[in-house]
């Protein structure tokens, strides 16, 4: 395990980045439509625990998949629906629901804990993971891994390249304007942050049937939705760089499995934590770069500029506030 | 009867309408939940009942829950007030119990053991606020949404006391997850016997909400939080600095849950535990919003949670059901809550266009 490898730590990388890779991406989607479903590190073990006891009851991984992903959507619909119909904070009710969701999937899964279940098998692609390298990296996994690798192009693709996209986008920079054009922003709301839940499911589904096989209390999800928030405002709410954010983050994971073999004198919690503060730095960064007084500091040099350009990204401007029709 | 008696009078029955409605929402949700997990409903709403105001003794732990959640909850009304989600309550709680414990390992020989409790509360109020300032920098001066960077110092709170347990302080011998060395019986606040409470711990709760209740009512400080929290601009336009009295809200929450931290430590506990916090930060959170940020309907709210914390714990050993239950319960309380309140308001501004009229 000492021994280092190129191409099996970057394999672990793909591998292990989908679960966060595909609730970022979720929460990406959600946030773009000016929804903020904090409830996420809640929902993501509600939906682990759904897919888990599905799986184990039917025997059918694509069940408990799907049921996942519907347990994901339903959350983010309370979050929508306090929102755009009741009015209420968005941060407030997705606090509540991260306590509960958690809450509910402890009590429901306990008699499911520990018990060995079903777990996705490796499915490598024929042709493609006889390539050198490339094949070992990328196309020989499960199919949860070309999931999350076909829908990071796919994110990107409907948000920029299609006119329901603009639509999606549009709502999260200005819902009055699109009330206007005739465009609902409530059903449009409704139905992304719906989306973007069934894809923080799917992240909850992979973990409980392919990173993480099986349930149990804590089940090792916990803090992932946290850290998926996070990596939303790192990419800027743009589907591609959420993406490198969540890739560079399993890296750091993976890394952190060698460091700790290498220094075994080092703690493990220190290991375990160091997601956060790192975190916190990444916000740092990220907020210093947004201001003035750092391009202008940046003075003429270009690569300096193109390395903030890259940095920076805007939250859609209606986040986090519901729109009312007057 | 006059006019304002007869509002006062519908007002009263429109708020315990909701009540019943909320409770009776939450009952059916709870009950629901509980068929799905082939649970006996009434058995396990006997037993959270049995577990937590059964006996004395049962009643003893129901308040030793309620001092902690209490305090915290006093802490976030002054962060609610100008509008800051002081998630990193729960950190605050920890740092505070670090503090107080690291002081109290000091006096360890039990000599004046008075002066090294005092000391020990002062040194977990400032550890709590301490912790509750680097949230309040990093919004202030970094720009970072004081969620983020609350929850990223829970955690490395948590990962401090992890170190602190299996690293320096860990006990002489064996290092493990019971904590650290218990404290000698000097340094333990007293209690009273039968119900193992410890007295000064309440009455620090108590004083801790007639304090917030006469701040935020009748002092500067509690008007000019009250002030920016409702409308930023028009505090800037009072020459009030938003950032200064952020600042300030965070102090007050990070003492109050550093007290908390330290009566864990000094009062429940006797020693330093990893699960020291006990989620209360979290629940103080859900107690506020449930109390709709009223001072004095909060303790009542801590109560009933702390209630159901404690009834809880007995159903893993009489019907193998986990104790989560609790945080189920709170959760759909709150967002029960959350719809009345909606449709209160909805329901007003329906109305208000014939008031004007």
């Amino acid at each position: 395990m000492s021994e280092f490898n190129l191409t099996i730590l970057l394999a672990s990388v793909v591998a292990g980045a989908v679960p966060i890779l595909l609730a970022t991406l979720g929460e990406t989607i959600t946030e773009k439509a000016g929804i903020i479903n904090l409830s996420l590190d809640g929902s993501i073990l509600l939906s682990a625990m759904t897919a888990f006891v599905v799986a184990y009851e039917t025997g059918s991984i694509l069940m408990g998949f799907a049921c996942a992903a519907l347990a994901g959507a339903l959350v983010a619909a309370v979050v929508a629906v306090f929102s755009i119909y009741l009015n209420q904070s968005q941060v407030a009710v997705g606090f509540v629901l991260t306590l509960m969701t958690r809450d509910l999937a402890y009590f429901l899964g306990n008699p499911y804990s520990r018990l060995q279940g079903p777990s996705v098998l490796q499915h490598p692609i024929p042709l493609l993971s006889d390539i050198p390298f490339i094949g070992e990296v990328f196309f020989n996994h499960t199919f949860p891994v070309y999931l999350s690798l076909l829908l990071i192009g796919l994110c990107w693709w409907y948000m920029y390249r299609t006119p329901q996209g603009l639509n999606l986008r549009a709502v999260g920079e200005n819902p009055r304007a699109c009330f206007a054009r005739g465009i609902s922003p409530a059903k449009i709301q409704m139905f992304y942050a719906v989306c973007g839940g069934a894809f923080v499911g799917l992240a909850g589904a992979t973990f409980s049937l392919c990173t993480k096989p099986g349930w149990g209390r804590p089940q090792g999800a916990e803090g992932t939705g946290w850290i998926a928030l996070a990596l939303v405002i790192f990419g800027g709410w743009h589907p591609v760089r959420a993406a490198v954010g969540a890739y560079l983050f399993a890296f750091l994971q993976v890394i952190g499995i060698y460091f700790q073999n290498w220094f075994p004198s080092v703690p493990a919690q220190v290991f375990q934590v160091a997601p956060f503060p790192l975190m916190i730095f990444t916000l740092l960064i990220i907020n210093f770069v947004q201001k003035e007084s750092a391009i202008d500091r940046a003075g003429g040099k270009a690569w300096m500029k193109s390395i903030l350009g890259t940095l920076s990204g805007a939250p859609p401007t209606a986040l986090g506030k519901s729109y009312r029709p007057d | 009867m006059n006019i304002s008696d007869n509002t006062k009078h519908t007002a009263f029955l429109r708020y315990s309408r909701e009540l019943i409605l909320t409770l009776v929402v939450v009952f059916s949700f709870t009950t629901l939940i509980l068929l799905l997990a082939g649970a006996p409903p009434l058995a396990a709403y006997y037993q959270i009942f049995k577990g937590s105001l059964g006996s004395w003794m049962k009643l003893g732990q129901v308040i030793s829950v309620w001092i902690p959640l209490t305090l915290c909850s006093c802490g976030l009304l002054y962060t609610f007030r100008i509008n800051l989600w002081n998630i990193g309550i729960e950190g605050q709680v920890m740092m505070g119990a670090i503090f107080t414990t690291f002081v109290l390992r000091f006096g360890m020989d039990g000599h004046m053991p008075g002066m090294y409790l005092c000391a020990a509360f002062v040194a977990g109020i400032a550890g709590g606020a301490i912790w509750a300032l680097f949230a309040g920098y990093l919004k202030t001066k970094g720009g970072i949404h004081e969620i983020f960077a609350g929850l990223g110092l829970n955690f490395v709170a948590q990962a401090i006391i992890l170190w602190l347990i299996f690293g320096p302080w860990k006990r002489p011998g064996i290092a493990s997850m019971s904590g650290t060395e218990l404290l000698p019986r000097e340094l333990w606040l007293p209690y009273v016997s039968y119900m193992r409470l410890s007295v000064v711990g309440l009455v620090l709760a108590v004083i801790a909400i007639a304090v917030t209740a006469l701040m935020l009512r009748y002092t500067k400080i509690g008007l000019y939080l009250k002030a920016i929290g409702s409308n930023l601009n028009a505090a800037h336009m009072f020459d009030l600095n938003p950032r200064t009295y952020m600042l300030i809200a965070m102090i007050f929450a990070g003492g109050f849950a550093g007290l908390a931290g330290g009566i864990q430590v000094t009062g429940v506990y006797h020693r330093l535990i990893p699960a020291i916090s006990s989620n209360y930060g979290y629940l103080a959170l859900l107690v506020v919003m449930l109390s709709n940020y009223n001072v004095w309907i909060s303790p009542a709210v801590a109560f009933f949670f702390a209630c159901l914390n404690v009834g809880s714990i007995q159903l893993p050993m009489m019907l193998q059901l986990d104790s989560s239950l609790s945080g189920v319960i709170q959760g759909a309380l709150v967002l029960a809550a959350l719809v009345m309140h909606a449709w209160r308001m909805r329901a007003k501004t329906l109305k208000e266009p014939f008031y004007n009229e």
